[in-house]
Formats: C-alpha cells, structure tokens, sequence
C-alpha cells in the first residue's frame, strides 16, 4: 500500500469545531421555526413544535460543549493528509457532477459516463474493458427498472430521440 | 343532480363521438399515475384497480404506472402534476386533500392548477361505534356525548385538518357536542383502535371498516349523505348498507362525500383529455369496477367535462367554508 | 389439533407445480428488489399486483397469487442482507443493523460467513413467527388489540432505550447524533397537527428526510468515501469462497440458540403489535448486545461478531412475517409491503379481518403453508448463492465502486422519485465521511430518524387522549410494564457504573 502520511489538510480540532459550528447553526433553525409553530405546551399536549425546540435547544448546547472543548483541549492529529483529500475529492466531486447531470442526461447515460469516467481515469482500463461494463450496466438497468419493474427513472436527450422514454 | 347527470350522459356520448370522428390520440409511452397518498389507502386501491383492469381488459396500449407521492398530505403528488405542464402522459386521482391541503398547509396549488378529466366516484362515509357499546342509533350516541361534557368522547379520524376532522367539527357545530379527535395513520388503524376500544366512534369509509362490521366488531349508527345507500345485499346477517340510516334523520345534519376524481396535469390538448375521459368510462364499465363499487358501497355518481369542473369548483367553495369555520386554514391556530 | 390438518391441507393447495414455480420466481424477483436500495418489497408487489388481477379471476388463482407475491416479500427480507453485509450499504431499512457487524466480518474476508449467518437465521425467525401464525393466531389478534396510542409510545420508547444505553463512545456526540436524527425527522408535515414543519416554503421539503435516504449516504457513500483515503480497494478482498462455508458456519450457529430464541421473540412481538421490523431489529441487536458475554465486541472493527448478525437478522425476518398476522386477522398492515398485499386481497374481492379465517379456509391455509415453503424456497435460493454474492467482493474496486454509487443514486431516487433526494444522498455521504472520522456514533442518527416522528406521533395521540395527563404511560399493566422496563434498560449502565464504583470504594 503507498503511503498516504504526506501534508496534513486540517487538524480534528478544526475540523471538530467547525462541525459543531454547523451543527449549532443547524439546531439554531430548528429552534426558530418551533418558535413559530408554537413551541408551549397546551392542554391537550404538546403544541407542533414542543419537541422540536427542545431538540433545537439540545443540539445547541451540545454543539457548544463540543466547539469549546475541541477549542480548549482539541487534538492537533491530523484529521486528513493532502494526498488522502485528493483521493476522497477524485470520487467525490465526479460523483456531485454526476447527480447534477442526472436531471439533464439521464439516469442511463449520466450513469454510462460516470462508471467510463471512472474506470479509465482512477483504473486505467482499456476501452474494450470499459465499454461493455459503461453499457452493461446501464442496459441493465433500463431493461430492470422501465421494463420489468416499471419504475420510471429520469430520462434525458437521448431516450427522447431513441423513443424509449 | 338529476339533471346534470343527464347532461353529463348527452356529454360523453358527444365526446365519444368525437373522439372516434377525429382521429383520437393516444399515449405514446406509459402513463404514470399519481396517487397522492401513501401504498395501501382508498385512493391507491382504487388507483391500482384501475391500472388492473386497464391491463386486464386492454383497454390501452401504453402501460399504467402507479406512484405514490403522498408527502405533506399528497402536496407533493399534486406539485409534480402541477409542474408537468402539456405532459399528457401523467394523471393523478384526488381525494378530499385535494382541497384541503392547500388550504391547511398553503402550499401553493389549486385544483385550477390541474385538468379535470373525470370524477369516478364519490365515497361514502359513516359514523361507528363500537359494537359492545350502548349506542342504537346516532341520536343516542350524540345524547350520551353531550352528557358526558366536552372532550370526554374521543372520535378517531385519517390525518389532521383532513375529510374525517371536517365531518367531526361539523358535527360539532350541528349538535353542540365537543369530541376529542385523534389523528391516525390510516382507516384501517382507526378501525382496529375502534375496535380495541381506544376512541370512541370514527367516521371511517365503509370499506375501511366493513370487514370488522361484518365480524361484529364494529356498529355503523348513520351515513353522511341526504339518501340511504343504494347497496341491498346483506352484508352481515341482518343488515345491508341500505339499512344505514342518514344522519339528517338521526338528527345529525351533516352531508359529507369524498371526491373519488381523475385530473391532468395543465396545458394539455382536449383530444388528449377526451382520451383519458373515454378511458376511465370504459373503466366503469366493467363488471370488476362495478364490484368494487358495491363492496365499498360507494356513490357511483360520475361526472364529467364542464359539469365535472362545476361540481369541483363548488366543492371547494364548500370546503373553504368548512375549513374555514373550523379554524383549519393555514396560518390560524 | 384442527390447525395440523387445516396445514395439511393448505400445503395440498400450495403445492401443485404452477404455484412451486410461482414461489422460486417470486424469491429471486424478491431478493433483486431487497438487494437495491431504495426499492422495496412494497414496490415490487405493488408493481406485480395488477398481473395478479388477472390471475385471480380462476378458480384457485387467488392462492397462486397471494403465494407469487408473498414470495416476493420473503425474498425481499432475504435479499436486504446482502448488501448490508458487502458493501455497508442496507438494501432494505431493517437490514441497517446488520451493517454493524456484518460489514466488519466481510472486511475481514468472512464475508461468506455472514452471509450464511444472516440467511439462516433470517429463516428461523420466519419460522418461529409462522408457526405462531399457525397456531396462536386468534389469541395473538386480541393482543394486538391492546395496543393504543400510549402502548406504541411505549414501545417505540422501548426499543430505544434497549439500543441507546449500550452506546460507546462520546456521550455528548451520542446525544447530538441522536438529536440530529430526530431534527430530521421532524421536517414535513406534522401529523398531528397538520401544520407543515421546518420546510420554510421549500416544496422539496414537504416530504421529510426519508431514512433510506440518509441511510445510503451515511453508510453507503460514507463508507466509500472512508475506505478512498486508505487508496483505491476494498478491504476483504481476499476472502475465501468455497461451498463449505455455509456448513462451517452452521456449525457456529447452535451457539446462538439463546440469542435466536430472544430475537425471534422481540421480532414476534414487533411484528404483531405492530411496531414494524425495522425497530425490532434494533431492539433485538440492543438486547442481545446486553446479554451477550461478547457484548463489548459487537460492532467493533477489529473482533466483530456473528452473533451481532444473527440478533437483527432473525427478529427483522421474525417481525416481517408475524406483521402478515394483524393484515389477515385485523385488516391492519404491520408494514408498508403488508399494506400493498391488503389491497391486493381487496382488489381480488377477498376481505381481510376477523371473517377471513373462517369464510376462505383455503386461501388462508394456502397462504400459511406457502410461507413455509416460501422460506425454504428462500433459504435455498439464498444460500446456494453465498458464494456467489461474496465473489462480488473480487471485482476490482474502480469497476465495483462506480457502480455501487451508481446503485445509490438509482436507490435514493426510487425512493420518492425525487432528484432533490440525489443530492441529498450526496451531503448525507460527506457527512457520513466527516461524522464517522470524528466519532460520532451513526447508529443513534439512523434510530431517531426512523422512530422520531413515529415517537412523537403516538406520544401526542395519548396526550390528546388523556387530555395532557403523562399518567396514561402508567395507566394500566400492559404500558406501564413496557415503560418502567424502557427506562430501566435506559439507566441500567449508569448503575452499573455506579454500582462498580461503589464497590471499588468499600
């Protein structure tokens, strides 16, 4: 296995603290439409957003807790190295392009591009490898969900053109 | 009523007319059909015995895909119609949310938002009580609640601000009488807490609760409509749905039917709706439909065309005054 | 015992060779909807139900066809496995707890192993729940009967704090995952109310966070995501794969007989009552973490263990099949696929409830005696593939990995048929990377958003019963013993603790 120690990207306490910063913010929301909803306890139990708001409150506060102890006595360890970033961004990224391009392509060919992608750019196959597989599955997948199953999934140019929408 | 059935006949008849004159359209791929609600309810057994005896009987030759979009109330099943402007491949089938959703929850649709096709039925409901209780007759069952005082009799209901809170407020209103009313799942569960005793009475639809009436389980009291139902048969030992008396004349004057109806999504062609409104009549026309009518003892009235938008835009001017005396509007508490 | 000859004659109906082709096309169907993500058993009787319309015009073709469909739901319950198991990535919600050990025992290459565990004792939790259906079946309905607004509470309540009190690790992380999970489950349409909650005008929104949804990012990209980092494979790869390995783990099994016995109780319970098999499969893991000498290992990485599967898979499988029982005897469905099938017995003109036992006699002794032979129809198909499904594991990472994604897009989307829920899969994978690298625990996250709004639903039902009063928790012997038996499981660690400190001190 090559190693993967290298420059590290971000420290678990950075990492730490902003999480909770999101997750404060995140409970801060919730808090705001309980609010909204009515947040008391009526006579006939408890409003729309009773239990919300102390979820809210609790995501808050634990938040807090867990910012200001990653503040106080967090670890300088390395949450992630620069190489290892770079192979978890080499999947992630293609894979957001590839639900993006979903809603345009396609579920069939979005999907026939992106394992291509994938396999000649992170396993370096041959295109006689990678054209049957790009197009095996998505084959599959067609006859499986529109054909046999009758789940519509999303469909772009090219089945319009094809007449297999 | 009469009368506008009579139209709605001469209607279809010049529809069919000039349906088969004009060359008719058809799909050119498979229809979805959108139930906005959850697998198992009312409105997705009738969806999926449509799409049964469409398959069944041939009666098109483009396939029928049911799907259920039933978030925040069917909001979304009615949002995904709504924004298929001009697809004539996607027909969505309504119950009472179709009104009441947008007015509880002011998501933005109305029903002018879709293209009426074709109501298919009208469904039923009936006031229940358990069948170990005291209660002959909804007047008894009315005196024993205002007796009892308010909020000591619990009525169950399907969802919240929906068809069954509507029918128990207005009953509310009519009588006097304050319930509790609890919001369940489903029909069927009210039926079983009925059963086991948990609430009180339930104005589920008959074919939600018929089994546990014909196991003794349950006792229907009244219907929610002006006339008798029609149905004959015996449906237990001694009694058939036509022995349900209407509530007006147990003392109860309250009239509530659920919309069983076909829509469109927006901006489609009339060959394209007229397609769809010859479709669902051949669909009534089988023996299967008609079987299924008569076990869920529903309303067959049908309608269709410009009566159909009529009825509906009544409808929800019905339902407006209903939901708004309740206080179930969006943005009141 | 009139029950054995009703079978006996069930079984001549069932076994004619029309329907034994039925029941093998059915499973293998079945376990291709469980092993994808998002599509359910309850798809894929919904989307054969009008084929079955036709069928069940001749005479006798209502037993075929209840048997095709119920074969579907049998393999569904199989086939959910197997990706929890390879991949961490739950084809159905209530194989999400055999991730916990199953996916560590593949990444030690006994991928087979864990296969074999979870089929087989999928099928003795089947098992155990037919033969109640066969034969307590009246008295069990009365049961179900009991159970209200508090007794769910009560319930769900319980299989929480069987599951939450073995939590490791952090407990403030604990509670903000758990409340995470709950936030989340909060978003949509309040039922109770009808008010439409933390949506903030997004259509989007409406719906809520389906859990299959963060399910397949928290595990399923997450995972993926994780293992990236150590370079491009999968752990595992390595695992030996002979015919033997179901014998061999055949032979570990008999150890678990206590642990089968009480999972196949919890999952019988859940299913009758019906809280679903979902929570019973948790409930059933929390428990059997407690009582096991190995408890401390489960869900670890570096000692996972088969136990952990056998608990989940076994009360799953057990809850999946009793949840037929209220369906027929009730008209009730215990669960989502249930619910399809009671439609499809009122389309074909039969009716469910108490009638049903005694009006059409060989429909339901037909339908009995097909879920066990549907079992073992299941078993076999199942099983004869152990191999097969853990080879997938060989295939080299950069083929199997786009396609596993592409796999969970396709799942996220059947879902609810929304794009929007796609990129939520893809947020829900970057949090899953980033949450389990700074330990906060998933499984609390996953438990909430699954039991939350249900919780929270029957919680607010019994208030409105009891007019607010929390006394109704108390109110009778059948709540109240669920309830002090939730909040004892809830504090027993920190007695223990406390107890152990104690003593130490003296």
């Amino acid at each position: 296995m090559s190693d993967f120690s290298g420059r590290p990207a971000a420290t678990v306490r950075v990492v730490e603290m902003v999480v909770a910063a999101l997750i404060a913010c995140g409970g801060s929301v919730v808090i705001y439409d309980s609010i909204r909803l009515g947040s008391k306890w009526a006579e006939d139990g408890p409003q729309a957003g009773y239990f919300p708001f102390y979820i809210g409150l609790i995501l808050v506060v634990s938040s807090a807790a867990i910012f200001f102890k990653a503040l106080r006595a967090g670890s300088r360890a390395t949450f992630v190295t620069v190489p290892q970033l770079k192979l978890v961004l080499s999947v992630l990224v293609p894979t957001a392009i590839y639900t993006a391009a979903i809603a345009w392509l396609g579920m069939y060919v979005a999907s026939t591009l992106f394992i291509a992608w994938f396999m000649w750019v992170l396993g370096r196959y041959s295109v006689a490898r990678i054209l049957p597989v790009a197009l095996g599955v998505s084959v599959f997948f067609f006859l499986l969900f529109e054909i046999w199953f009758k789940v519509p999934l999303p469909k772009g140019p090219l089945e319009a053109a094809l007449g297999l929408n | 009523m009469k009368f506008s059935r009579i139209v709605a006949a001469l209607f279809a008849a010049g529809a069919v007319l000039a349906g088969s004159a004009a060359q008719a359209w058809e799909p050119t791929k498979s229809v979805e059909f959108v139930v906005p609600a959850g697998t198992g309810g009312g409105a997705d057994q009738m969806a999926r015995l449509i799409q049964g005896i469409v398959a069944k009987n041939g009666l098109m030759k483009q396939s029928m895909i049911v799907v259920n979009k039933g978030g925040g109330a069917g909001a979304e099943g009615f949002l995904e119609v709504k924004g298929a402007k001009g697809d004539p491949h996607k027909i969505i089938i309504t119950l009472s949310n179709l009104f009441t959703t947008p007015m509880a929850t002011g998501v933005p649709f109305n029903w002018k938002d879709l293209t009426p096709v074709s109501m298919m039925a009208l469904d039923q409901f009936v006031l229940w009580v358990n069948a170990e209780s005291p209660y002959k007759t909804a007047k008894e069952y009315i005196d024993a609640v205002k007796k009892a005082g308010p909020n000591k009799f619990k009525m169950g209901g399907t969802g919240s601000r929906q068809e069954d809170q509507i029918i128990t407020v207005a009953i509310e209103k009519q009588t006097g009488v304050k319930f509790t009313y609890i919001p369940f799942k489903g029909g069927g569960d009210v039926a079983v807490q009925l059963v086991g005793k948990h609430i009180d009475s339930s104005v589920n639809n008959p074919i939600e609760a018929v089994a546990q009436w014909r196991g003794g389980k349950l006792r229907p009291l009244c219907v929610f409509d002006d006339e008798r139902m029609p149905y004959k048969q015996k449906v237990t030992d001694t009694m058939s749905w036509a022995d349900i008396p209407p509530c007006k004349q147990a003392g109860v004057d309250v009239d509530y039917l659920m919309l069983r109806g076909i829509f469109m999504a927006p901006g489609v062609t009339e060959d394209q709706r007229v397609f769809y409104v010859r479709l669902m009549q051949r669909v009534r026309g089988t023996p299967e439909w008609k079987e299924f009518m008569e076990k869920g003892a529903f309303n067959t009235s049908a309608l269709m065309g410009d009566d159909y938008r009529t009825w509906v835009a009544k409808e929800e001017q019905r339902h407006q005054q209903l939901m708004k005396e309740a206080g179930f509007l969006a943005g009141s508490k | 015992m009139e029950e054995i000859s009703s079978l006996m004659h069930g079984f001549a109906v069932a076994l004619s060779p029309m329907n034994l082709v039925l029941m093998f096309v059915g499973v293998v169907l079945g376990v291709l909807i469980g092993v994808l993500p998002g599509l359910g058993g309850a798809n894929g009787v919904a989307i054969l139900l009008p084929l079955t319309f036709t069928m069940a015009q001749t005479p006798g073709g209502t037993t075929s066809a209840i048997i095709l469909l119920s074969c579907i739901y049998w393999g569904a319950l199989f086939g959910g496995a197997i990706t929890s198991i390879l991949f961490n990535i739950p084809g159905e919600p209530w194989s999400v707890a055999t991730t916990f050990d199953g996916y560590p025992l593949a990444q030690q290459g006994r991928a087979g192993n864990a296969l074999a565990a979870a089929f087989t004792s999928s099928f003795i939790g089947a098992l155990v729940a037919v033969v109640l259906i066969t034969f307590l079946s009246p008295f069990v309905a009365r049961f179900a009967l009991q159970f209200g607004p508090p007794e769910y509470f009560s319930v769900y309540l319980l299989t929480f704090c069987a599951f939450i009190g073995m939590s490791k690790g952090n407990p403030v992380k604990t509670i903000a995952a758990m409340m995470l999970g709950f936030a989340l489950a909060a978003v949509g349409l309040d039922k109770v109310t009808g008010q439409l909650r933390l949506t903030f005008g997004h259509t989007e929104l409406l719906k809520g966070f389906d859990f299959l949804i963060a399910v397949i990012g928290l595990f399923g990209i997450g995972e993926i995501l994780k293992t990236l980092e150590e370079g491009l494979e999968f752990k595992g790869t390595q695992a030996k794969i002979n015919a033997r390995v179901v014998l061999e783990t055949w032979k570990e099994l008999p150890r678990y007989w206590l642990t089968s016995i009480r999972s196949s109780a919890i999952g019988c319970f859940m299913g009758i009552v019906p809280g679903g098999a979902t929570p019973a499969s948790f409930m059933s893991y929390g428990v059997a973490q407690r009582m096991s000498r190995q408890g401390a290992h489960f869900g670890s990485s570096d000692k996972p263990q088969i136990e952990g599967v056998v608990a989940p898979e076994t009360a799953a499988h057990a809850a999946g099949t009793s949840a037929l029982l209220p369906m027929l005897t009730l008209g009730v469905p215990g669960s989502p696929t249930a619910a399809v099938l009671l439609g499809g017995l009122l389309i074909w003109g039969l009716q469910p409830g108490p009638l049903l036992f005694t009006e059409q006699k060989d429909f339901v002794w037909g339908l009995i005696a097909s879920m066990y032979l549907g079992n073992i129809a299941g078993l076999i198909v199942v099983l004869t593939c152990v191999p097969l499904f853990a080879a997938i594991l060989r295939i080299p990472f950069a083929i199997i990995a786009p396609v596993i994604l592409v796999i969970c897009a396709i799942g996220a989307y059947t879902v609810a048929g929304a794009m929007f829920d796609v990129y939520m899969m893809v947020v829900f994978g970057v949090a899953g990377y980033v949450f389990s690298k700074l330990n906060y625990p998933l499984a609390p996250l996953v438990l909430a958003i699954v039991l939350g709004d249900r919780a929270e639903e029957s919680f607010r039902q019994a208030m409105l019963v009891s007019q607010g009063d929390l006394g109704i928790f108390f109110s009778n012997g059948l709540v109240g013993t669920m309830t002090v038996l939730a909040l004892g499981l809830l504090v027993w660690p920190f007695l223990a603790g406390l107890m152990a400190r104690l003593r130490g001190k003296s």
